[in-house]
């Protein structure tokens, strides 16, 4: 059965319910958000991703009303948010330390916007009752902040902030103070209701682990900038820079120079080692500085020289053994560092090569992107 | 623990003599039957009576808890407001200055203090009375409020009003529905604190009052001049309990807020 896939930003047609117009953002002499364009589109969930320090929370920040871009406008549904104050904007904003009332019980936290809104007495009762539920917080309806655990104090943030139905949902680095096990629980919860509230998420993380699971598309930042923002599978396979391919998962950089015949690239990389080869779609001049980026599951490890568009020889160092697959850590002869992933498909009594081991590296023409930056 | 060598022991003694010894004495002559204020003549409590029969004194008293308790309330608020300025706006033109100056009265001589307040009410008030008392004291205990509740807010969570502004409150909603609530023993104890201090006020107060309006501080001062009587010994007996009562409940109010709140900020803002 075909399925329409979920690609708003595809569709020229479709109208962004967030749009970035050049924004600029300065504290004095510090540059926090270099001149940014960016749409982010209904129903989606966009994480922006970054080191501390790129500029991800000013950039919510921006869109929750605490602070104003220097330059450039920011449209959320067409219209100038500039001069709106954060009290009167349909976003709404989970905080990094959940900034819960400590005065007010749960279920009074949660109704706190619906009654700054005015509503009556039983639609607030109504929907906080229904936001209750969907965090699973009934029991604890009476309890204050302090008398209710971290994944429980999470969820309360959460269904505070939904309450008034926003437009838009802002997650500062929403789990980053639970344990590795509930933030993976949590963010499978997130993107269920996500799913079930229609809402779009806009959601600032270090963890780019967390941007890949939850995200329909990821903003890797640095320094202000926007390095590239694709859906997590295109910027994980496809980086358009160095940066953004060594802060997505583990990769390999071999820097060399470019010879470019069609959509082939002969790289010149080391001396008496022959080039690499891989293609591209890009075009380089003749020799270009460029780099080649590998993941280590894409190079294969093997004891005899193998068929392979590209093969280089190294020495075992080190072996990563996690059980079902293995990290081996290859020095070449230039005492570059070669991380290369195999599969334990075999007993690991009967594996080949081990540490100190001379081995083969190989791996296809089109395992590697090449980049220019 | 270690023990006290007989030096620390000598000096303790003697910091604390030269500290209540003359309130001790004054405690216990209060209770003196004899006329004479020197000579112990037995327990009694007649002095108490007949300082309930005293209607300027009595006066005296009233005018002085109806100053201590505007001038508190004033105080509370203005300081309150200054703090919270202070403490929120980040940095503005002049911050520090204004800052400094709110201080400046902590050290200002009271005669001073007194001085210039008289020569500002001297022209405004055709009379001086109970009103310029109330706002000269509110005037000099407003600086200790000030300091009571900024030292509260520095430790407040900013994005706590920023989430309640976040979901649609106006900033006054923010104050009034998160932060205050949140630092309501502060508040107190910045209130208990200059109802104290209105309490004890004798310069000020003097400089500043008119016809009618004199405080108990004022009353006993002037009475001591004509020949200390038991009656005093009494009423100071009484005010010192008043005072230290409430010096007791603002630190143990502060205090135990202060652990609580420590305990909730940890559980509520992280894991």
């Amino acid at each position: 059965m075909p399925q329409t896939v979920f690609a708003p930003w595809d569709d020229p047609n479709e109208k962004p319910l967030i749009r970035f117009q050049n924004v600029t953002k300065r504290f004095g002499d510090f540059t926090a958000i270099d001149d940014i364009s960016l749409d982010i589109y209904t129903r989606e969930f966009f994480a922006l991703l970054g080191p501390s320090g790129c500029g991800k929370t000013t950039l919510m920040r921006m869109l929750a009303g605490f602070e104003t871009p220097t330059e450039g406008t920011i449209l959320l549904s067409g219209q100038d948010i500039a001069p709106v104050p954060p009290n009167k904007r349909a976003v709404n904003m989970m905080f990094q330390s959940y900034a819960l009332f400590p005065h007010l019980s749960v279920w009074e936290n949660i109704a706190f916007g619906l009654k700054r809104e005015g509503k009556d007495k039983g639609t607030i009762e109504t929907r906080v009752a229904e936001m209750l539920k969907l965090t699973r917080l009934e029991k604890f309806k009476h309890r204050k902040p302090h008398q209710i655990s971290g994944g429980q104090r999470q969820r309360v943030a959460l269904a505070r902030s939904l309450a008034k139905a926003p437009k838009l949902l802002l997650l500062d680095e929403p789990l980053g103070a639970l344990d590795r096990k509930l933030r993976e629980e949590t963010q499978f919860e997130l993107m269920d209701i996500q799913e079930k509230t229609g809402t779009t998420f806009v959601i600032v993380t270090h963890d780019q682990e967390e941007a890949m699971t939850v995200a329909s598309r990821v903003a890797v930042m640095d320094e202000g900038k926007l390095m590239q923002v694709a859906t997590p599978d295109r910027i994980y396979e496809t980086p358009n820079s160095v940066y953004v391919a060594d802060f997505i998962g583990d990769v390999n950089i071999f820097e060399g120079r470019a010879h470019q015949t069609g959509d082939k690239v002969q790289m010149i990389w080391a001396d008496g080692q022959p080039p690499l080869s891989c293609t591209t779609s890009k075009n380089f001049s003749l020799d270009q500085k460029c780099w080649l980026a590998i993941r280590p599951e894409k190079i294969a490890i093997s004891a005899e020289r193998p068929q392979a568009a590209n093969t280089v020889r190294g020495k075992v160092i080190d072996i990563a053994y996690l059980g079902n697959i293995s990290t081996y850590h290859v020095a070449l002869p230039s005492g570059q560092m070669i991380k290369a992933q195999a599969a334990n498909t075999r007993r690991i009594e009967r594996r080949t090569f081990t540490w100190e081991d001379e081995v083969w590296l190989s791996w296809t023409d089109t395992a590697g992107v090449l980049l220019d930056r | 623990m270690k023990r006290l060598s007989w030096f620390n022991v000598t000096s303790l003694t003697f910091g604390f003599a030269f500290l209540y010894l003359p309130m001790v004495i004054l405690v216990i002559y209060s209770f003196n039957s004899s006329k004479l204020v020197t000579v112990w003549a037995g327990f009694s409590t007649r002095w108490y009576g007949e300082l309930l029969q005293n209607d300027q004194m009595l006066d005296a008293a009233w005018v002085t808890i109806r100053v201590a308790l505007a001038s508190a309330t004033l105080a509370t608020i203005l300081g309150t407001l200054a703090a919270y300025v202070l403490v929120r706006s980040g940095r503005f033109l002049g911050r520090t200055l204004f800052g400094g100056m709110i201080y400046a009265p902590l050290v200002m001589p009271e005669v001073i203090t007194g001085l210039s307040l008289f020569l500002l009410f001297k022209p405004i008030f055709n009379q001086l009375g109970i009103h310029t008392i109330i706002l000269a004291h509110a005037t000099f205990s407003m600086c200790y409020a000030s300091v009571v509740v900024s030292s509260r807010l520095v430790s407040f969570d900013r994005s706590l009003e920023e989430a309640a502004l976040d979901l649609g409150a106006t900033p006054f909603e923010a104050f009034r529905l998160v932060t205050l609530p949140i630092i309501a023993p502060a508040v107190i104890s910045a209130w208990l604190l200059s109802f104290t201090l209105s309490l004890d006020d004798l310069v000020i107060a003097s400089f500043t009052t008119g016809p009618g309006a004199t405080t108990l501080p004022m009353k006993i001062w002037s009475a001591v001049r004509l020949g200390v009587s038991p009656e005093i010994n009494a009423l100071s007996t009484i005010m010192i309990g008043i005072v230290t009562i409430g010096v007791i409940t603002a630190s143990l109010a502060s205090k135990r807020a202060a652990v609580r709140r420590a305990g909730e900020e940890r559980a509520a803002v992280r894991t």
